[in-house]
């Protein structure tokens, strides 16, 4: 039995570790925007008051968080099974395509929202599916496989949203979900996917560590020979690692297309449901790769993706800098010992003076 | 008696075959049809360039025990920079250079995360990827006020050798040359012992006196100015401008000939020119007018699929349980030994 302080303890580790990431990408982030002559004090001001504390901010800020914890989920249960799972971008992409295939029936109120989920979710597992196959039945690395599935998928939207799914009215976009199928708003841009997202956390949390099958699946991903040595199944567990990955993806994807004003569609370029699902690698590395974790790291990043628009608009720095500071801080996560490696130096330097 | 099959009829030579008689018969039927076939190659052979580069030095860089999947960013990094040099220098050389040196920064840092440090390779690589896909969006916007794309000011252009079938870069010989170079140091030098020796059992190469971390922060930094040469020739002698996304997994396409090669450099140089073939078929058939207008709309972005497919389906069928170096992608530590 561990005491409560043993286990806040257990637990400060790595949140002060993901802090120290966070920390290195901004202060670094920081530094470009001093070199093109911005002021980075003004525009972070700027950012996390437009992120937290401003309603239609906020709202934004968890609208994003929905999206960014589902497909942070993609990858981080990819990580706890062993996998390096990146195919979030195209599994979202079918996601919200097949949520715009089932929005072009007109079904009934109601069962048209079941029906897109369904659908969405659906279409994310059915893209990890060949990721899965081909790494259990051939061995073919899954950074490949999901990437060139990405690309495929990129193409393959691209055809459908200017071709079958294309809508023949005066916005040139994909035909639009009917706002009987849509998630009810709860306040500003703010949908109810939300409470499904954060169900598919927990739900995933619960199966993680709660039951045998995550068990299995954590004990493949912690050492697979050692698994297959207690008589675990390395494959069937890294399947459904990827499909259940799959099915988070597709969701996110469905959830944005059916959840987030205005559009209710996407757009002919794509441009709205590109770069989603790489931001969900910073996010699964920043949660530790704890559905729970994931929640909180969720609405940091989603607070910068929602904040930057207001921080281009006072203070004139492009929104990608924040693209910056997200690889930085993946980089550093890559090295979590690093605040451990600065303290010794800084020790043995104060040691021998 | 029974009938033995061959010994060269693997299911990969077979692959090869296959993918032989497609180039030719593809070549044939352009030639019936007075298609222009020479004009097919010559962007083959600048689609090769590129796959090739970063596939010779990924293959030293796993060869000496380290991988690095950043290599896609570090190629996007560098075009930009290369064009940022140029422009700024007014010469096309001031640009590679740039590049190079932009790319042996990146695989430093790699290296030190990932030898010294022993952090996660996969990570840092694909930190790499999104941290150079972020950046690069963020200086062509501040650089110059344009949104996604610059085109390269004319006469910045790197020169060509001049064929009778149009211009040939320079290039294309310069990667032939370097997998031979690597494949001469490989199996002919002491270094490629070394090399080869880091990433089979690095506790030998140590205990010989070596410095292993030496030897594959090295190896890192020479994967990385690759990959970083790919990057300055696509901008500034293939496409002439830089984008938020102009390598288009040409990176990861590369680590797939990578996986093909079996990590040998002239193994990887081949997989490159089929790869290249493909993804100059798919750009080919998008700039010749007969074929575009034989194109139904729509039908375009199965084209732009090709190099895709084809490389999810090479890699399908290639077993690719070959045995690689048994300390790939694991840090060394001298306890271990």
């Amino acid at each position: 039995m561990s005491s409560l302080g043993e286990r806040f303890s257990e637990l400060a580790k790595p949140v002060t570790r993901s802090l120290f990431a966070i920390v290195i990408g901004l202060v670094i982030g920081a530094l470009f925007l001093v070199i093109r002559g911005y002021d980075p004090l003004i525009g972070f001001y700027y950012l996390f008051r437009g992120a937290f504390f401003t309603e239609i901010g906020l709202a934004s800020t968890l609208s994003y968080t929905t999206t960014l914890l589902l497909v942070g989920i993609t990858f981080g249960l990819g990580m706890r099974a062993g996998l390096f799972n990146i195919g979030a971008e195209g599994q979202f992409m079918m996601g919200a395509m097949a949520a715009v295939f089932a929005g072009s029936f007109s079904l009934p109120p109601g069962l048209g929202l079941l029906v897109g989920i369904i659908f969405s979710m659906l279409a994310g597992a059915l893209w990890a599916l060949p990721v899965a196959i081909l790494k259990i039945k051939k061995g073919v690395h899954e950074v490949v496989s999901t990437i060139m599935l990405n690309w495929i998928a990129f193409y393959l939207c691209l055809y459908l949203v200017l071709g079958p799914l294309f809508s023949s009215g005066i916005s040139s976009t994909s035909i639009q979900i009917p706002s009987s199928s849509r998630f009810p708003l709860l306040f500003g841009t703010l949908s109810s996917a939300i409470f499904i997202a954060i169900l598919f956390a927990i739900i995933v949390y619960f199966i993680m560590w709660h039951t045998r099958l995550g068990c299995k699946i954590r004990a493949v991903g912690f050492d697979q020979e050692s698994a297959r040595y207690m008589g675990i199944k390395p494959g069937r567990a890294m399947m459904i690692g990827f499909i259940i990955g799959g099915l988070a993806a597709g969701l996110a994807g469905g959830a944005l297309i059916m959840g987030v004003p205005p559009s209710y569609a996407v757009s002919t370029n794509l441009e709205n449901i590109i770069g989603y699902g790489f931001a969900g690698i910073a996010v699964a590395l920043i949660g530790r790769n704890h559905p729970l974790g994931m929640i909180f790291s969720a609405m940091f990043f989603g607070g910068l993706w929602s904040g930057k628009r207001d921080m281009q608009i006072f203070t004139g720095i492009p929104v990608e800098i924040v693209d910056v500071v997200i690889g930085i801080i993946v980089i550093c996560a890559a090295l979590p010992e690093l605040l451990d490696i600065i303290k010794k130096k800084v020790k043995r330097g104060t040691g021998s003076t | 008696m029974t009938f033995k099959i061959p010994r060269f009829l693997t299911k990969k030579s077979i692959l090869v075959i296959i993918l032989f008689v497609v180039v030719i018969t593809i070549l044939y039927i352009m030639q019936s049809a007075d298609l222009k076939v020479s004009s097919l190659i010559m962007i083959s052979l600048d689609a090769m360039v590129p796959l090739g580069l970063v596939a010779i030095g990924e293959v030293v860089n796993e060869r000496a025990g380290t991988t690095n999947i950043g290599l896609e960013g570090i190629m996007l990094l560098c075009s930009f920079v290369a064009v940022l040099g140029a422009q700024n220098a007014g010469n096309w050389a001031v640009g590679i250079l740039a590049g190079i040196v932009t790319g042996a920064a990146i695989g430093l840092i790699h290296g030190l995360i990932s030898i010294y440090a022993k952090g996660d390779q996969i990570i840092s690589g694909m930190g790499i990827n999104l941290f150079a896909a972020g950046f690069v969006a963020y200086g062509i916007w501040t650089v110059w006020d344009t949104p996604g794309s610059h085109l390269l000011s004319t006469g910045l252009g790197m020169p060509r050798i001049s064929t009778p079938w149009g211009g040939l870069s320079w290039f294309v010989p310069l990667t032939i040359v370097l997998a031979l170079v690597v494949h001469f140091i490989f199996y002919k030098t002491r270094w490629g012992v070394w090399i080869r020796a880091a990433g089979e059992s690095p506790g030998a190469v140590d205990a010989s006196g070596i410095n292993v971390f030496r030897l594959r922060l090295l190896a890192c930094i020479f994967g990385a100015i690759l990959a970083a040469l790919a990057g300055a020739f696509m901008s500034l002698d293939w496409v002439h401008m830089t984008t938020n996304s102009l390598p288009a997994g040409r990176g990861f396409i590369a680590l797939a000939c990578v996986v093909f090669s079996g990590l040998r450099p002239i193994s990887a140089l081949g997989a490159a020119i089929i790869f290249g073939f493909f993804g100059g078929l798919s750009k080919w058939m998008m700039a010749v007018p007969q074929v575009v207008a034989a194109i139904p709309p729509g039908v375009d972005n199965f084209v732009n699929m090709i190099p895709y497919i084809v490389t999810l389906i090479a890699v399908a069928v290639v077993v690719s349980r070959r045995r690689f170096p048994k300390s790939v992608g694991r840090p060394y530590r001298r306890e271990e030994i």
